[in-house]
């Protein structure tokens, strides 16, 4: 078991930075999720760590040891890495008890000890008796476990996802992460992993990386990245945030501050140091949106569009104050709201992004 | 590893090239234009290029036209027992062109057993037909077909349906899409094509040495031998210079194909399913009467004639129930001791490289389909020239290379078997190579990555993970160059030696003495172990990646 330290790595391919001054310091039996948009670099930030690329400069650390720096590194087969491939990478021409043993017969461990391992291994992952087949005989959810046991066998520092429930489909989804829950708690072990699925990386992590263009945008527990985005992009990326423009009013006090949007005075969290400006952006999300009467505050506008989903429906409304930005919310049945329709809506809260670029 | 291998390469592919060069532009070590000026100035040069240029053309057209429209009527049109077909139109190409070459004239001579059998062969001593220019385009056409069949018919699969749908949705007829949609989208493949039949035409030895030398009709590549054959080492100067004017008529048949294929964008955008074969209706049985008989003529018959010509105890018998007799393969097989060494020799020589080629291939194409590296490609380019260029080109380099003993060994390989089995070293690896890197894209990277950090080094993941998923590929690589080595003419027909003789030497050295009967049976030998290699290639073909095996479908 070991924590995993990157420290100030850039990645750079021709002159195109796919990882640009990254720093994550992820503790020791911590779940750590990368969570970014397709090309955002978390793919190339795992094949760092594991070994695959080296860095174009900064360091990378598992454990005590270096094992990455612009000068040299250790290559990934001595590293004792674990990595489950998004495709699982399990070898074809061997039996799901030779694929999870691989890495034991490698090390020339004895007979007797790698068959106890791999069953070992096996009965972890609910694949008691499976060692004879052929992975081709499998299903996706039986190939996902081989996967993970073949990764665990090994006893790894540290174990890196890469984008693991990608190619399963809904319901296996559900069931697999549950796995990989109970596997993190059984194991202890450090894990890094790789997704673009919001939902999977709030429900599995300890901590969150959203990384987008190379740079880590923000790294922070999956509730605070949902109440307290540190920019922009993070903001209108968890789970779509609406991002506003908005004027502070007053300076911050006890971490609430009030601030006009769209022309309507509402009270928002705030970082403690907030002055008054008036170039500021908020983030607030669907729930925090409602229809207003005509005689409460609120903003005046124009309902676009009316969807229904069943129960709710779902509403994008424009601001006469600023008809370019979308207001979007959920709107349970029955539904006032027509297409095309005028309309009053309220803001009951939301979130000062923080003013400074920093994250 | 890529050390190992980029030497390797450098000594079997750039060396040899480099030596012939120098031979051209600095004979013996001082730069000099002697070597160019004599060359250019004999008369027998230029006939010989004449002819090389006439026989390629012609070759070439033939090749086309005839490829181009099995490939249209087998790929667009609703013909039946199309994988049947495919075989047997391919064979041709996995015939050494020394035994088609034969076949064809144990057919059409005075002395052909069939056309005695129906009572309508010219009289003895009159002169074979096939002894012409004409022959020679012939032969060059029915053997280099099939080789722009399979590269018209790939481009023709990635046809996608919609194109044609469109214009017969536009009201076009059948031929009207033919005319302004198919064959235009097929140009780059018909034009690839035609370059390398052209290369193969221009570079064939085993078809002008049977059919042109007999009526002293030379080619460069006859010319060389016949040089060679004639002054041994000492015109090995003379043999240099037509050797490179050939690698320079090929490679203008390269560059040409590279002009004519910019000239206009024809790149294809979209990907689809192949289009719905054309139903040609009342017409489908007399077209595959057609093709069938296409296939009597330019497979059945020839090789028909040689078995026959292999079955008559001498030449100008004619061939009945009482006549037959298999003295000519006891012969050849068990009493005369040039030719049991000679069997010995090509079955080592094609094993050697064929083993060799599979070893070094994984490694090469772990490098080419793998590494990203750019000066990889040119390796990949080094590898191919060896068998890019004519097979003439090759032994030359070969010879001068070995004609001194290797330096700082002192070890002579010069009229040994080992020149031989370095020629084919060099000429056969790309055969391998091609279908292993196919392999290596069909595998994806993440097994490997799989086993590295399960804590593999190079050399282990080589021999558990990689040589299991790409050895299908490999092996068949291997034995489409035991094949092809098998009955080989053209290199060692320059390198060989008493001792060293191969089955492609021995049957040139019968027919040239006049014993085509003892050539025909070495030759419907190997005819038939060519079927059963092409049986049990087929048997590795699940685990292949398509277009492996030529004559697959």
């Amino acid at each position: 078991m070991a924590g995993l330290t990157i420290n100030g790595v850039t990645k750079t391919f021709g002159d195109f930075d796919a990882v640009k001054d990254v720093s994550i310091d992820v503790r020791d039996g911590e779940f750590l999720a990368v969570l970014g948009p397709s090309g955002c670099g978390k793919t190339t930030l795992l094949r760092l760590v594991a070994g695959f690329e080296n860095v174009t400069s900064g360091d990378i650390r598992i454990g005590r040891e270096i094992v990455s720096t612009a000068q040299g590194c250790v290559p990934p087969e001595k590293r004792r890495v674990g990595i489950v491939f998004q495709n699982y990478a399990l070898w074809p021409h061997m039996t799901v008890a030779e694929n999870i043993g691989y890495s034991l017969k490698v090390a020339k461990v004895d007979a007797e000890t790698r068959k106890r391992r791999v069953e070992d291994a096996m009965a972890l992952v609910d694949l008691k008796g499976f060692g004879d087949r052929r992975p081709a005989n499998l299903s996706g959810g039986q190939r996902q476990r081989v996967a993970l046991a073949r990764c665990l066998v090994a006893a790894p520092s540290l174990v890196l996802f890469d984008e693991p429930l990608a190619n399963l489909d809904v319901h296996l989804r559900a069931a697999m992460e549950d796995e990989f829950a109970a596997f993190h708690k059984r194991t202890g072990t450090t894990i890094v992993y790789i997704t673009h699925d919001q939902a999977e990386a709030m429900a599995l992590a300890d901590r969150i990386a959203v990384m987008d263009n190379g740079r880590l945008a923000q790294l922070a527990a999956p509730r605070d990245l949902y109440r307290e985005p540190a920019n922009e992009m993070v903001a209108s990326f968890i789970s779509e945030g609406i991002v506003l423009p908005a004027k502070v009013l007053i300076p911050a006090e006890g971490g609430h501050v009030k601030v006009d949007v769209l022309g309507q005075e509402v009270v928002v969290r705030c970082r403690p140091d907030e002055m008054r400006r008036a170039e500021a952006k908020i983030c607030c999300r669907g729930p925090e949106i409602s229809a207003a009467a005509p005689d409460e505050p609120g903003i005046d506008g124009t309902v676009r569009r009316a969807v229904y989903k069943g129960g709710v429906a779902r509403i994008e409304f424009a601001p006469d104050a600023d008809p370019s930005v979308v207001l979007h919310f959920e709107q349970p049945d029955p539904n006032p709201f027509e297409a095309g329709a005028r309309a009053r809506v309220r803001i009951a809260s939301g979130w000062l992004i923080p003013g400074g670029a920093s994250a | 590893m890529t050390v190992v291998v980029a030497a390797l390469i450098v000594l079997l592919s750039i060396l040899p090239m480099l030596r012939l060069i120098q031979e051209i532009f600095a004979p013996g070590g001082t730069l000099s234009t002697a070597a160019i000026s004599a060359g250019l100035t004999n008369a027998t040069t230029w006939v010989a290029t004449g002819n090389t240029l006439v026989v390629g053309f012609f070759g070439t057209a033939l090749a086309v036209i005839l490829g181009t429209s099995v490939a249209l009527l087998v790929t667009l049109t609703d013909v039946r027992g199309r994988s049947a077909f495919v075989l047997c139109y391919v064979m041709p190409l996995m015939i050494a062109p020394q035994v088609t070459a034969l076949a064809w004239l144990q057919l059409f001579g005075p002395a052909s057993p069939l056309l005695k059998m129906l009572g309508i062969a010219p009289p003895l001593g009159s002169r074979n037909p096939l002894y012409s220019p004409e022959g020679i385009i012939l032969l060059l056409g029915v053997q280099y077909g099939p080789l722009v069949f399979l590269l018209v018919r790939a481009g023709l699969r990635k046809l996608p349906r919609e194109l044609v749908e469109a214009a017969r949705a536009s009201g076009a007829g059948w031929f009207t899409v033919l005319r302004t949609i198919v064959l235009p989208l097929m140009t780059p493949s018909v034009v690839a094509a035609a370059a390398l039949a052209f290369v193969s035409c221009v570079g064939n030895f085993g078809i002008p040495a049977f059919l042109g030398i007999p009526a002293n009709y030379l080619v460069l590549p006859t010319l060389i031998y016949q040089r060679l054959a004639g002054g041994g080492p000492a015109v090995l100067g003379d043999a240099a210079f037509l050797s490179v004017l050939i690698g320079l008529i090929a490679m203008a048949g390269i560059l040409a194909q590279e002009m004519m294929s910019r000239r206009r964008d024809y790149r294809i955008s979209s990907t689809s399913l192949a289009a719905e074969p054309y139903e040609l209706g009342k017409w489908r049985v007399p077209v595959q009467v057609v093709m069938w008989c296409l296939i009597v003529l330019i497979l059945v018959l020839p090789l028909f004639g040689l078995l026959l010509s292999s079955l008559v105890p001498g030449y100008g018998i004619p061939l009945t129930a009482a006549t037959a007799t298999l003295d000519n393969y006891r012969f050849v097989l068990f009493e005369y001791g040039a030719a049991r060494r000679a069997f010995l020799n090509s079955f080592a020589l094609s094993l050697s490289a064929a083993a060799f080629a599979v070893l070094v291939a994984i490694p090469v194409a772990y490098l080419v389909a793998w590494s990203g590296k750019k000066w990889v490609k040119y390796l990949n380019l080094a590898v191919e020239l060896p068998y890019a260029l004519p097979g003439v080109v090759l032994a030359i380099a070969s010879l001068l290379m070995f004609l001194k003993p290797i330096p700082f060994t002192g070890i002579q390989i010069y009229n040994t078997v080992w020149i031989i089995l370095y020629a084919y070293l060099a000429r056969f690896l790309v055969l391998a190579l091609r279908p292993t890197i196919s392999g290596y894209h069909q595998i994806d990277r993440a097994l490997e990555e799989a086993a590295r950090v399960a804590g593999a080094s190079l050399f282990t993941r080589m021999r558990t993970i990689i040589f299991p998923l790409v050895a299908p590929a490999a092996l068949a690589g291997g034995l489409l160059i035991f094949m092809t080595a098998l009955s080989e003419l053209t290199v060692s027909a320059l390198l060989w030696s008493s001792g060293s003789e191969t089955i492609g030497v021995l049957m040139f050295s019968f027919e040239q003495g006049g014993d085509s009967n003892y050539a025909s049976a070495i030759s419907a030998i190997t005819v038939a172990i060519t079927f059963v290699l092409m049986l049990l290639a087929n048997l590795l073909a699940a685990h292949l990646p398509s277009g492996v095996l030529p004559w697959r479908d």
